[in-house]
């Protein structure tokens, strides 16, 4: 007897729809041993992440606090999926949309809250999507390697704001605090129920509902959908495939970058030192579970909301780093890639001889 | 002066050296590995433990190096084997790298060990200018000296290292001629990313002796960039290899000497300079014929032959 694999004729649609569970499933069974390997009881752990984040209001109203960046970075990340262009950079786009949104509130001396308001979100999406729109560029016209790109000005990012918040853009009344001055009432977005969660997490909403629009129903979507899937047939059929890189990266790290506009404008008031816990890398693997759907990103945004929530307070409870919620996401993506490949092969024992 | 910079740009770069050289291994055999930062956490924490354990360094270097490669043969087996999506399956490595270490870790922060010490080679040492900073080293810097030669060698001089490239530019070809596609890759990844976790390894054993969450600080990425800088070449990797230990070295020098400039501006120098040199090294690629393996990041399945 001997186990081989073979092609399945036609791929099955059952697994395409629950390979993204399944593999959940077991990256929860197999880091439950880590767990146990690390001295905690993985049971009281689940049990305490699911009780923590959807157990009371106000651990869904903090659940919904993280799902907002994460629709925002990840529907940026899926969007340039949909072309095979890799945007590993939404962390540092989130950073400049929050930098971007900041210098508005802190220098612009604006006093209307509307107006302000859009002032930030326009710097925001701007401030990302130049920032994207650098690889973009040397995408385009050099092929450079977008995925080296974008993640290495990631490292750079995150320490230009370290150098605004302790340098000059530091809080002279902030006790020598890494962070800049509270943002003025005008600045700041609607918070609801006595919570954290505040209207950005309606932006995101919308924002997915108009990307799926603009993919789904219009020119543009069309046309970044067949590069996507195939460049030669897009440069015969006429389009411009260096302009739509350029525009995509662009459009990605501007999504990117609203979520950093509704971290300092909805979350923190201010602009300080680690304002993302990683939301941008969490995307990736967001984007990569929801398959390409708009719909599939909110979903999963709010499983992540989910681990997330849950891993503040096992770092509280056992002392466990945060960053244990990576090894965790790296699981299910090992398993999601696993089980793509049965998606469209299948194991088969053959009865002796050399048959494969 | 010049001796203390040369000895730091030494130290500095020898990490990133070891793992450009496993990825360089990766890549020749066709397989992109982005897992690298992930695996020179893995390389790290697993140095430093099983030094702090056994109390030989030699045993450390030796678990970074399996632990590595245990890891490595995860992204080996699933896109080799399940011919899943490289850059996924490697961004995923450096995700697990990153979470692990951090879990497993938490016991190891605040110990101490014994790192390498320096050990001049007699003779060479007393060399102008260059004698102290490159022949009175720790061994592990010896060894990489050793290792840019054996990987050049290995590559252009015997039949395993030209099976090996020829699987990363033609896999069809190699089938063939018989050479075990699936097999050579699995191997190349697997043993590549040994190397990589001997980097690590180098972090938690000679530049710092302790652990520290986080440790590698990008550096996996300094080196994958530094891959298409090195044209998949081991003498070119260690050129770029010591160019970023350069930068590196004078940055950390500015801000010992005092200098106004902030130091979170001259953290970000050694990362700038990766992106400048990968956008040169790629424009020159494109001019003159590319040295990138022709079948580099495509799973090969022998049914879809031609």
């Amino acid at each position: 007897m001997k186990l081989v694999t073979e092609k399945r004729e036609l791929s099955s649609r059952l697994l395409r729809f629950s390979a993204p569970i399944v593999s959940i499933l077991v990256a929860l069974f197999v880091a439950g041993f880590l767990l146990l390997a690390a001295g905690v009881n993985p049971f009281q752990a689940y049990l305490e992440i699911v009780q923590e984040s959807l157990g009371s209001l106000y651990g869904l109203s903090e659940t919904l606090v993280k799902t907002t960046p994460l629709i925002f970075t990840s529907l940026g990340v899926s969007l340039a999926f949909r072309m095979q262009i890799w945007n590993i950079g939404a962390e540092g786009q989130l950073y400049l949309g929050a930098c971007g949104a900041t210098a508005v509130a802190l220098f612009s001396g604006l006093e209307h809250p509307v107006m302000m308001i859009t002032a930030m979100f326009f710097a925001a999406f701007l401030c990302g999507g130049l920032w994207a729109g650098v690889a973009g560029l040397l995408r385009a016209r050099w092929q450079v390697n977008e995925v080296i790109v974008t993640l290495l000005m990631n490292y750079i990012a995150i320490l230009g704001v370290d150098y605004l918040v302790y340098g000059p853009w530091k809080d002279p009344k902030g006790f020598n605090f890494p962070l800049t001055a509270q943002f003025s009432d005008a600045a700041r977005l609607t918070e609801y129920f006595d919570t954290r969660l505040h209207s950005g997490f309606f932006l995101a909403l919308f924002c997915a509902l108009l990307l799926y629009l603009f993919m789904e129903r219009t020119v543009w979507g069309y046309e970044i959908k067949v590069i996507g899937s195939n460049p030669k047939a897009a440069r015969y059929a006429g389009m411009n495939t260096g302009m739509a890189i350029f525009f995509v990266l662009f459009l990605s790290g501007a999504i990117a970058g609203i979520a950093g506009f509704g971290e300092v404008a909805g979350l923190q008031h201010r602009l300080q030192h680690g304002i993302s816990p990683g939301y941008g890398y969490t995307a990736i693997i967001i984007a990569w579970l929801a398959r390409r759907s708009a719909l599939g990103v909110v979903i999963v945004s709010f499983l992540m909301g989910v681990l997330l929530v849950g891993g503040d307070s096992l770092q509280l409870t056992w002392q466990l780093p945060v960053a244990f919620v990576y090894a965790f996401q790296g699981l299910i993506l090992f398993f999601l890639l696993a089980s793509d490949f049965f998606i469209n092969n299948r194991l088969k024992l053959v009865r002796g001889g050399r048959h494969a | 002066m010049l001796e203390i910079l040369l000895d730091a740009t030494v130290r500095s770069s020898t990490p990133i050296l070891f793992a450009t050289l496993g990825a360089i291994i990766n890549e020749r055999a066709g397989i992109i590995n982005l897992g690298i930062e992930g695996l020179m956490l893995i390389g790290a924490l697993a140095g430093f433990a099983g030094t702090q354990a056994s109390g030989s360094l030699l045993v450390g270097v030796l678990a970074a190096f399996f632990a590595a490669m245990l890891a490595g043969s995860v992204h080996a087996f699933i896109t080799v084997q399940l011919r899943g999506n490289q850059i996924v399956s490697g961004l995923a490595l450096t995700m697990f790298g990153v979470g692990i270490t951090a879990l497993f870790g938490r016991s190891m922060v605040g110990l101490t060990i014994a790192g390498f010490e320096r050990i001049a080679i007699p003779g060479l040492n007393r060399l102008p200018v260059i004698g102290k900073p490159f022949f009175n080293q720790d061994m592990l810097i010896y060894f990489s000296f050793l290792l840019v030669v054996a990987i050049a060698f290995f590559f252009y001089r015997t039949r395993w290292g030209l099976a090996l490239r020829t699987v990363g530019e033609n896999p069809a070809a190699a089938d063939t001629c018989g050479v075990p596609v699936l097999l050579t890759r699995f191997l190349a990844v697997t043993i590549g990313s040994g190397i990589v976790g001997i980097g690590g390894a180098y972090l938690s054993l000679a530049t710092t002796p302790m652990w520290i969450e986080n440790m590698s600080a990008g550096r996996g990425w300094i080196a994958v960039a530094l891959v298409i800088f090195a044209s998949w070449s081991s003498y070119r990797a260690l050129a770029g290899a010591y160019l970023f230990g350069g930068i590196t070295a004078m940055q950390l020098r500015f801000q010992a000497m005092g200098t106004t400039v902030s130091a979170h501006i001259l953290q970000m120098l050694p990362y700038f300079f990766t992106i400048l040199v990968l956008v040169i090294s790629t424009i020159r690629l494109q001019k003159g014929a590319s040295q990138q393996p022709e079948s580099l990041g495509q799973p090969y399945d022998r049914e879809d032959r031609k």
